[in-house]
């Protein structure tokens, strides 16, 4: 690191950039990250940030924000992480802010109300292709636990109504178990080799 | 006080969204709409569409116009900075143990378990947006009559859209969002 203020001015305009000008979430701006700090600046390998990314995923909260947050800790520590989150975070709080004050304004206008009553269609398209697609990345992986894992939460979240942390804790379990097992296979498998 | 309060929902919903943006929406309509009444339905959906058409990650365009919707502008960065606090404690940590044993099987199986409950509960927030885009709200019993015709011509097209030409959802959202300003002029 040859200058940290610099170091940290970098980081800071690419996450803030990145989540200014990047639509749709996580899934959009991971792939954009990883072309900044890998193909462009040359900071970290293609193989970290795929270990990076994948941390940023196992972790609770928005995935940009996690992956920006690693990046940050592993150019500049603690305090490189907290710039980049600040990067992250900042453009939609602003923005945000300031749309939720036009929405307060205008919401009661009949063609702002037109247009949120179409947009309410879109919105619910969106979000069904959204599960389709995510259900049907599990069924195709042809494993029997998480296809029934998923059937049960089904069930369990909207007929029965348990608690969503219930759900999460004991499928985390179950994941937890499975690991354990694949994780124990694969080693006896090595020993026998 | 109702700012601890809102910053102790979206800690919570910052702290167990796992799978990104999408995750939190469950855990959005529980805190906000079941267990502390901040906000509608309606208003729910309406956050999703702005969400959706601003940048930036979901989660935190959901937090900072709920909190916004509720006390005003610093509501909105409570709401924001408790969803993030989470991330920045748990992110840390497993970066402190990935970059000391680079060993992070065991934490992605785990996710791995999570992602299919995780999908449930997604579909199970989609149905709510889906149910009150469609019907206008979201409790049984639902009549023939009160089924939006427009809104499922609209979803439908959506749908369509989406699947064979791969439009983008802030397209579908520009598009949907012309169509009900035309349409509902005319009826």
């Amino acid at each position: 690191m040859k200058n940290n203020a610099s170091l940290y001015k970098t980081l800071f305009k690419s996450t803030f950039f990145l989540s200014m000008f990047t639509f749709g979430g996580g899934y959009v701006i991971v792939p954009l990250m990883e072309k900044k700090f890998v193909n462009e600046l040359k900071w970290i390998t293609e193989d970290e940030m795929l270990d990076l990314i994948a941390l940023g995923q196992s972790s609770p909260g928005p995935i940009a924000v996690n992956t920006s947050i690693l990046v940050g800790y592993r150019m500049a520590g603690i305090l490189g992480a907290l710039v980049t989150v600040l990067g992250t975070i900042i453009p939609p709080l602003v923005i945000m802010s300031l749309l939720a004050y036009v929405y307060m304004a205008v919401s009661t206008n009949p063609i702002v109300n037109n247009m949120l009553l179409g947009m309410q269609a879109g919105v619910a398209a969106i979000i069904v292709n959204v599960v389709y697609n995510m259900a049907s990345r599990i069924i195709k992986q042809k494993k029997i636990v998480p296809i029934i894992v998923m059937i049960l939460a089904l069930i369990a979240g909207i007929i029965l109504q348990v608690n969503i942390l219930w759900l999460l804790s004991i499928s985390g379990v179950i994941g937890a178990i499975t690991t354990y097992i694949t994780l124990k296979n694969e080693s006896t498998k090595e020993d026998k080799k | 006080m109702i700012y601890i309060k809102l910053f102790l929902s979206f800690f919570q919903i910052g702290l167990f969204s796992f799978g990104g943006g999408y995750a939190a929406l469950p855990l959005i309509e529980q805190q906000t709409i079941e267990v502390n009444g901040w906000i509608t339905n309606q208003q729910f959906i309406d956050i999703l569409t702005l969400s959706e058409m601003t940048p930036g990650p979901i989660a935190i365009n959901a937090a900072t116009f709920t909190g916004n919707q509720i006390t005003g502008v610093l509501g909105g960065v409570i709401a924001t900075i408790g969803v993030t606090m989470p991330s920045v404690i748990i992110v840390l940590l497993l970066a402190y143990f990935y970059f000391k044993y680079k060993n992070i099987k065991m934490v992605q199986g785990i996710i791995q378990g999570l992602r299919p409950a995780v999908v449930a509960l997604i579909a199970s927030a989609g149905l709510t947006i889906f149910l009150t885009a469609m019907f206008g709200h979201s409790e049984f019993p639902f009549q023939l009559d009160q089924l939006k015709i427009v809104s499922v011509v609209l979803f439908i097209i959506g749908i369509f859209l989406m699947r064979k030409y791969k439009l983008s959802p802030i397209q579908i959202m520009i598009l949907s969002g012309i169509s009900g300003i035309i349409i509902y002029a005319f009826i």
